[in-house]
């Protein structure tokens, strides 16, 4: 369980003048699902290429359990299958040739029978002859998914498998890859949430302008962000200053004229004092919520640190 | 990486995209379809139209029936380059790629499907020629001259459509050149002699490679000798496919 099974060492890579990753480095364990962070262009897609050996590096390189993916390409392509952030399905054809065409080319001694298994496993044998291209967004997401088991590879590289899902197909997904895991597969996947990393991952990296600035478990990254925070909004100025005074003991901090925020280390219990008091001296409230901190802050914080 | 892996990947890749040109009702009737109009128009309707001196009304359309052909030909060329290009476009090369295949399968299925898929055509049209009243003189070593260009042509022409496929941004940019395709083709003794072209335009229609292919089909339908004809298109075919092969893998080693 503690071996690793991908290293990727001093990567860099420059598009003309463009330097799109500065010196990456990722060690990931067998068995386990590790979580890419960034933002757009943050060059997460250009790294799992790299990866996956369809782009070349300037500098570093990627190994898979001891085999070079740039001298050795098709040997590593064994140990893995590659979801492009495009949902690579064939729309032409049914979901079962797409699944048949994979098996054949990943030389499966029965591909109609692996097809058969996955369209079954992924719900999707009513579906398994139309067209793909009449299937919905999340049909397309469980086949490119299911494509990717074909072979049984050991890695599974995914690029952002959830965009763009509804909130059901999403967790669909989220169930499946904690599934996936639960086999023994590992996992890199990219995301731009925050909360989806922390649901699925044991590591994440932050991926900021090419560079990780940040990696551990998804609870260190969280400390990293800062707390949750709730928000108070008042009518007037003479209300806030109270507050102000009132709350001294949490540190709030005034955040416009009329808003002010308070760092939640124990949730629940510091929300209701909080309302309580604030009842109890007659402060009256315009509105309050819980700030959780984004991908933002968390960029935001490691920025100023 | 053995040998017969590499065959086994390109059929099963081949056979992908043939799928695709016949469960596209837009390519069947472009290139299927078209030519076939396009030769009972000549035939039926513009035949008489055109006095060619030596040529009776009747024998009109075995005149005009190698230039369809290379239109048949022409006019699959530009969906090879649009399913070249889709799948660019759409990531299917990334995901193939990434897979633990021959690499060289990825190109090679296309290539084999193209051509596979302008000698179905150019069957099609043979037999409504035959129906339309076609008739061919040729020996059997004729025959397997003219199979043997007509394969040529195909290869050259889809392998013309490979760079243009691949370094397309859009679908519609992919085919564009299928339309100088034609453009030559018109201009050329594919449907009317050259002899009475302006003089410029003669020119050019002479040394074009269209003309000494279509003359070099026309005869050996025709029986007659093809002369240097027959060396110059293999000449030119050749050269095709040399420079959009280079040009090709060039491109596609970027993309
Ligand atoms: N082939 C290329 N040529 C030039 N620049 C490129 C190329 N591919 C990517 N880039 C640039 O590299 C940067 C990183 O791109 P990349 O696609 O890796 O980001 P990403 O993290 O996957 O973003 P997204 O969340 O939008 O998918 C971007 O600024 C992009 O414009
Ligand atoms: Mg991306």
């Amino acid at each position: 369980m503690n071996t690793t099974i991908l290293e990727i060492k001093n990567v860099r890579k420059s598009f003309k003048d463009k330097e799109v990753l500065k010196d990456v480095n990722i060690t990931v364990k067998k068995g386990s699902v590790y979580a890419l962070l960034g933002a757009n262009g943050a060059g997460k897609s250009t790294l799992l290429k790299i990866v996956t050996g369809l782009l070349n590096c300037d500098n570093g390189k990627v190994t898979i359990k001891n085999i070079d993916v740039a001298d050795n390409p098709v040997l590593a392509q064994k140990l893995f299958s590659f979801s492009s952030q495009t949902t690579t399905v064939d729309g032409v054809l049914t979901g079962y040739e797409n699944l048949h065409l994979i098996a054949k080319l990943r030389q499966e001694r029965n591909p109609r029978k692996v097809a058969e298994n996955l369209l079954d496993k992924f719900e999707l044998t009513e579906a398994k002859d139309k067209a793909v291209s009449t299937y919905s967004g999340g049909m397309r997401r469980r086949l490119d998914l299911a494509m990717s088991l074909v072979g049984s590879p050991e890695i599974i590289f995914l690029d952002e498998p959830t965009t763009g899902l509804d909130p059901k197909s999403r967790q669909e997904l989220w169930d499946t890859i904690k599934e996936m895991k639960s086999q023994g597969k590992t996992i890199l996947l990219t995301t731009q949430y925050l909360e989806e990393a922390d649901y699925l991952a044991d590591q994440i990296g932050f991926l900021r302008e090419g560079e990780i600035v940040a990696n551990g478990t998804p609870d260190e990254m969280k400390r990293l962000a800062g707390a949750d925070k709730l928000l108070l909004v008042f009518n007037n100025h003479h209300n806030t200053e109270r507050a102000l005074k009132l709350f001294e003991f949490y540190y709030p901090i005034k955040r416009a004229d009329c808003e002010i925020s308070i760092d939640l280390d124990e949730e629940i219990e510091t929300t209701l004092t909080v309302l309580n008091a604030l009842t109890t001296e007659k402060i009256e409230l315009k509105t309050f919520k819980m700030i959780t901190p984004t991908l933002d802050d968390v960029f935001m914080t490691l920025t100023k640190g | 990486m053995n040998a017969f892996q590499n065959i086994s990947d390109t059929l099963t890749l081949a056979n992908r995209i043939i799928k695709h040109n016949l469960r596209s009702i837009d390519t069947l009737i472009k290139v299927v379809a078209m030519p076939v109009m396009m030769l009972l128009l000549m035939v039926f309707i513009f035949g008489g139209a055109f006095q060619i001196p030596g040529v009776s009304e009747d024998e009109y359309i075995n005149y005009v029936l190698p230039g369809i052909l290379l239109m048949t030909i022409a006019t699959g060329s530009a969906y090879t380059s649009l399913r070249i290009n889709l799948d660019k476009t759409t990531g299917m090369f990334d995901r193939l790629k990434s897979m633990p295949i021959a690499k060289s399968s990825i190109l090679g299925g296309q290539v084999v499907a193209s051509v596979i898929f302008m000698l179905v055509s150019i069957i099609v049209v043979f037999i409504v020629g035959f129906i339309a009243g076609f008739r061919s003189d040729a020996t059997f070593l004729e025959w397997l001259l003219l199979m043997l260009l007509i394969l040529l042509f195909s290869l050259a022409l889809t392998w013309i459509s490979v760079p243009f496929g691949l370094a397309a941004e859009s679908i519609e940019g992919a085919s564009s050149f299928s339309y100088i395709l034609l453009m030559l083709l018109f201009i050329s003794s594919a449907f009317v002699p050259v002899e009475g072209m302006p003089k410029v335009v003669r020119i050019f229609a002479e040394n074009q490679p269209m003309t000494p292919i279509i003359q070099t089909l026309r005869n050996l339908l025709d029986s007659q000798a093809v002369g240097n004809d027959l060396w110059i298109s293999f000449g030119w075919m050749v050269l095709i496919i040399l420079i959009s092969y280079i040009f090709g893998l060039k491109v596609y080693r970027r993309v």
